[in-house]
């Protein structure tokens, strides 16, 4: 009825002509709203929230009362809600479409999780609690605890790491920590040259010297440079399987079994362990530390960069260097072994890395992750998710360089390289800027080093045939109108919130806070 | 499977491309001794968004809220009411499903909400810059420690004693490795001003030293004037880092900057995020802007785009580790990303006028809190000036006295016990928390069971 009403004597013609070359007195275009800085609408004397009156006590402050003005612009909450929902729509995100960044498992992220983290006996607990009274939480994190030493093949994990560099920190204290104990003073660490550049930087933090393996012509680790290099020296190596070029290692047994051979550890960088859970178990191939991105293979929403979480499973010969705490079975209940149990029960410990006992938040969504998908259904996403890979690499091989596609299928990402593009004058970035106005997240770009003009294509399992289709035509489109006429290419994007934006200035002149005086 | 979209018959097709029989041909590269013929024997196959709801709903209901029991747990986390908005904003699918902004021209939603909390965080610290964001509190001071490093060159750092003992236990594990020296002292229980003693800080102070670290408001709830001990680091060329675990102090008490602070690290927890269990949290990181490119993570700038409108990007990446590989300021690459769009969203609800209300009603309350308690006999406040937080001797072992208190409904602080296992000088003492969530009914609850137990 009211829409009747609303069309009624005045209906819609369609009128010839484009708008192209409109400007609009806001700078809006319809949906595609501008949002000016907190800071330049926002007043000093508003407030959202209402709060109780102060009660009439003298102050206890101890004459350190803060006087001046601070400078934080408050909104009523439709203001408030209207500037951050039209901020939200300045975002890609994996809700509006496929977002294939390699090394990155973009997945969906189901809203199951997210209601589950917010029950209150999860979200509303603090961590100093006695423990008497969260026993729930430390059912959850040793449930979790269970799962990922199951599907890892391994005996032990620590927990409390907040991210993957993180995790790789625990991974390689932990190493640090067993040599010191039977005080060995060996100190490399080999790291193949397509490693991420959180290895080498973690490494060197534990006070490693970083040593660089080169790759063989099929994109893996050159193991007859790796076998030469073991030595007494060696205290681990630190590896990715599924390789950062988006390849197995099909040589890490006879790797971990040499580098065991020879006193020291294996470091599996668990970042692209999407690929092969449920199908394989790092620990059959001799790992003894990997940390697991549950914000990646286990589908905590990345949120713009974080929060993340890293779990590290570890070998019988690093467990009892784990960091505190802990969650232990006794015979009352479970218990967090903390600085007081420690020395009882984890005397070799390395310490803590964390305030308190690590993502919880993450955690249970995790955890309704893989319940909700179950060993059975976790050994689909890794199949579903290499099919969708080597769907993507066999559809744009003819098309696309793709360095390593002779070799054999990949597993949950596809490596091309824009040498298909020499004499164009565009590379990578003009293809991925290209994608974002066709409506895409673009790959991950000039990643990994080892391969000129990087692109690095994850799909992950949660995408339809119809989505691949989809992207594999607009990647087709976009290679071939580039070859065709390079000129047209050398501005996109078009089409998106804002142009390319000039990094350049940005480095040579931070502006890192907005300063009152622009606003003018 | 709910989350697969693939058919059997997509399956089938999209093989018959790759040109492989099976998809046990893709895994071809596995050695044939680790390929797993089935799903991982132990672990239960999948379950409907009912059956996961009901066994986890299970697990949450043994956990006693904050929000269903008298709750005064502080050191480091507080319970602080968030605003409803504040969930609905960081469940927008574009915030919660987004990556790190590597593409900036489709991701300015997450830079530009990130430049503001940047701006935010700099103007409550009283710092000129700073970073956005770090795993937590006690990781973004270890960051400090070795940015302090940096920039001084000198190896050693002098810790207070009135820092929470897990953020120095951090500091420590992090440290084992990579030269820096650590001092670190125990508390001391002075009446009017438990935790540290500035002047002996001041006298620890040589030419070795990098930086001295100092909370405050203490883990004890005391606050101090920390002029002197930034001019004394000053004077010796050290810096002088502040740690904040409570943020909304900074609604009611001189910041850090005002005090002489060169680098500000702090819990961001209070504001947008809840209690969590420990995690996800947001650590704080602020500085001078002479030393930026010494600052550990991410930092987002302005610039402009290619049709001259302000835009923003991450940037000074120089210093980070998928550049700088082994040679990076910080091994961190994710951050929380999440939670600062949270503590932003929160504090631009509040506002000055809020946060300012808030602050001073959080102190009011403990105020009044602190002085029912102390009339508790055989109950003692260590307390000159504080904010929302104090501690109490209870002239006995606090530790069962908490425990005692829970099995009665009331989650009433944190016993030094827990927190200084070691150190028997302390273990009297109880750690007391307010925030504005507390009632007058829970305010009762507390007295006459502190009071029941101490009888």
């Amino acid at each position: 009825m009211s829409t009747e009403m609303n069309n009624v004597g005045r209906p819609t013609r369609l009128v010839a002509g484009t708008g192209a070359a409109v400007e609009t007195f806001t700078g809006n275009r319809a949906l595609m709203l501008e949002e000016p800085l907190l800071f330049e609408r926002g007043s000093l004397d508003t407030s959202g929230v209402d709060l109780p009156p102060v009660p009439p006590v003298p102050d206890r402050l101890g004459g350190l009362a803060r006087d001046a003005v601070i400078g934080l612009p408050g909104f009523s909450e439709p203001e408030a809600v209207r500037h951050y929902t039209r901020l939200s729509r300045q975002n890609y995100a994996i809700d509006l479409g496929i977002f294939p960044l390699g090394s990155c498992t973009m997945k969906h992220n189901p809203r199951l999780n997210e209601k589950m983290a917010r029950l209150p006996g999860f979200a509303d607990i603090h961590p100093l609690q006695p423990q008497s009274t969260v026993q729930g939480a430390l059912e959850l994190i040793d449930v979790l605890a269970d799962w990922l030493m199951k599907l890892t093949g391994m005996p032990a994990v620590a927990m409390s790491p907040k991210a993957g560099a993180h995790g790789e920190l625990c991974g390689m204290l932990a190493i640090r920590a067993a040599l010191d104990a039977r005080n060995d003073p060996r100190r490399v660490v080999l790291v193949p040259e397509s490693a991420h550049g959180t290895n080498p930087a973690t490494a060197a933090f534990c006070g490693f010297t970083v040593e660089n393996i080169p790759a063989n012509a099929r994109g893996r680790v050159d193991l007859d440079a790796m076998l030469a290099r073991l030595g007494p020296d060696v205290a681990a190596v630190m590896i990715t399987n599924p390789n950062t070029c988006g390849l197995f290692e099909p040589d890490l047994k006879t790797i971990s079994d040499a580098v065991h051979a020879v006193g020291g550890y294996v470091y599996c960088d668990g970042a692209n362990f999407n690929a092969i859970v449920g199908r394989v178990r790092p620990g059959d191939l001799g790992v003894d530390a990997m940390h697991i991105n549950l914000h990646k293979t286990f589908s905590t929403p990345h949120g713009g960069g974080g929060p993340g979480s890293g779990p590290v499973v570890l070998s019988a010969a690093l467990a009892p260097f784990a960091p505190i705490p802990f969650v232990r079975k006794t015979a009352n209940g479970l218990e967090l072994v903390e600085e007081d149990t420690a020395g009882t029960h984890a005397a070799d410990s390395f310490g803590r890395m964390v305030a308190f006992h690590g993502q919880m938040g993450m955690f249970v969504r995790a955890l309704a992750y893989m319940m909700s998908h179950g060993a059975d259904g976790l050994r689909q996403v890794a199949e579903d998710a290499v099919l969708n890979a080597n769907y993507i690499l066999a559809s744009l091989k003819d098309l696309y360089t793709a360095p390593f596609a002779s070799s054999g299928p990949c597993m949950h990402e596809a490596l091309f390289s824009d040498d298909f593009l020499d004499g164009t004058g565009l590379s990578t970035i003009d293809l991925a800027k290209a994608l974002i106005d066709e409506g895409f997240h673009p790959m991950t770009m000039y990643f990994p080093l080892v391969v000129h003009g990087a692109m690095l294509v994850e799909p992950t399992e949660t995408e339809s045939k119809a989505n691949l289709d989809q992207l594999i035509g607009a990647m087709r489109h976009v290679a071939t109108q580039m070859l065709a006429d390079p000129d047209a290419w050398r501005a996109a994007p078009h089409f998106a919130p804002r142009r390319r934006l000039d990094e350049t200035l940005a480095a040579r002149k931070p502006v890192l806070g907005f300063k009152d005086s622009e606003a003018a | 499977m709910r989350y697969l979209p693939l058919s059997t018959a997509d399956r089938s097709a999209m093989l018959a491309t790759i040109g492989a029989a099976s998809v046990d041909d893709l895994f071809a590269d596995v050695p044939a001794e680790a390929v797993l013929d089935g799903p991982i024997a132990g672990l239960p196959n999948h379950a409907s968004e009912m059956a996961v709801e009901r066994a986890l709903v299970k697990m949450a209901g043994k956990n006693k809220t904050a929000s269903t029991n008298p709750f005064f747990v502080g050191c480091g986390a507080y319970k602080h009411h968030v605003p409803a908005s504040v969930d609905m904003v960081i469940q927008r699918g574009e915030f919660l499903t987004a990556y790190t902004p590597y593409q900036p021209e489709i991701a300015q939603g997450t830079l530009q909400v990130l430049f503001e909390f940047q701006t935010q965080v700099a103007r409550l610290t009283g710092m000129e810059v700073a970073n956005a964001s770090m795993y937590d509190g006690s990781t973004a001071m270890t960051e400090a420690v070795f940015m302090a490093r940096r920039i001084t060159r000198r190896p050693k750092c002098i810790v207070s004693a009135g820092v929470h003992p897990h953020y120095t236990s951090v500091l420590k594990t992090l440290t084992r490795f990579t030269g820096d020296l650590v001092e670190a002292g125990v508390p001391t229980f002075t009446p009017g001003a438990p935790g540290d003693d500035l002047a002996s800080l001041i006298a620890q102070i040589d030419a070795d030293t990098s930086c001295v670290v100092v909370q405050n408001p203490n883990l004890f709830g005391h606050i101090a004037d920390l002029t002197p001990l930034a001019d004394a680091c000053h004077k010796a060329g050290a810096l002088l880092i502040v740690v904040v675990t409570e943020i909304v102090s900074l609604g009611a008490i001189k910041s850090p900057g005002e005090m002489g602070a060169d680098i500000v690290v702090g819990e961001g927890q209070s504001l947008g995020a809840g209690l969590l269990f420990g995690g996800p949290y947001l650590g704080l990181f602020a500085c001078r802007e002479k030393h930026v490119r010494q600052a550990p993570g991410r930092l987002c700038g302005e610039t402009v785009d290619a049709s001259g409108k302000r835009g923003f990007v991450l940037t000074l990446s120089t210093r980070e580790q998928h550049i700088r590989r082994e040679k990076a300021t910080s091994n961190i690459c994710t951050n929380s990303g999440l939670i600062a769009l949270a503590f932003s969203a929160h504090l631009s609800l509040l506002g000055e006028k809020g946060l300012r209300h808030l602050a001073a009603l959080n102190h009011a309350r403990a105020v009044q809190l602190a002085d029912r308690l102390a009339r508790v006999p055989g109950v003692t406040l260590l307390n000159g000036p504080f904010f929302n937080e104090f501690t109490l001797d209870l002239g006995r072992e606090a530790r069962p006295v908490v425990r005692k208190l829970a099995e009665t409904g009331v989650l009433g602080g944190v016993s030094m016990g827990r927190l200084w296992p070691t150190e028997k000088a302390l273990a009297g003492g109880m750690i007391v928390a307010v925030t504005e969530t507390a009632t007058d009914e829970d305010f009762d609850a507390f007295e006459d069971a502190l009071d029941e137990v101490m009888a």
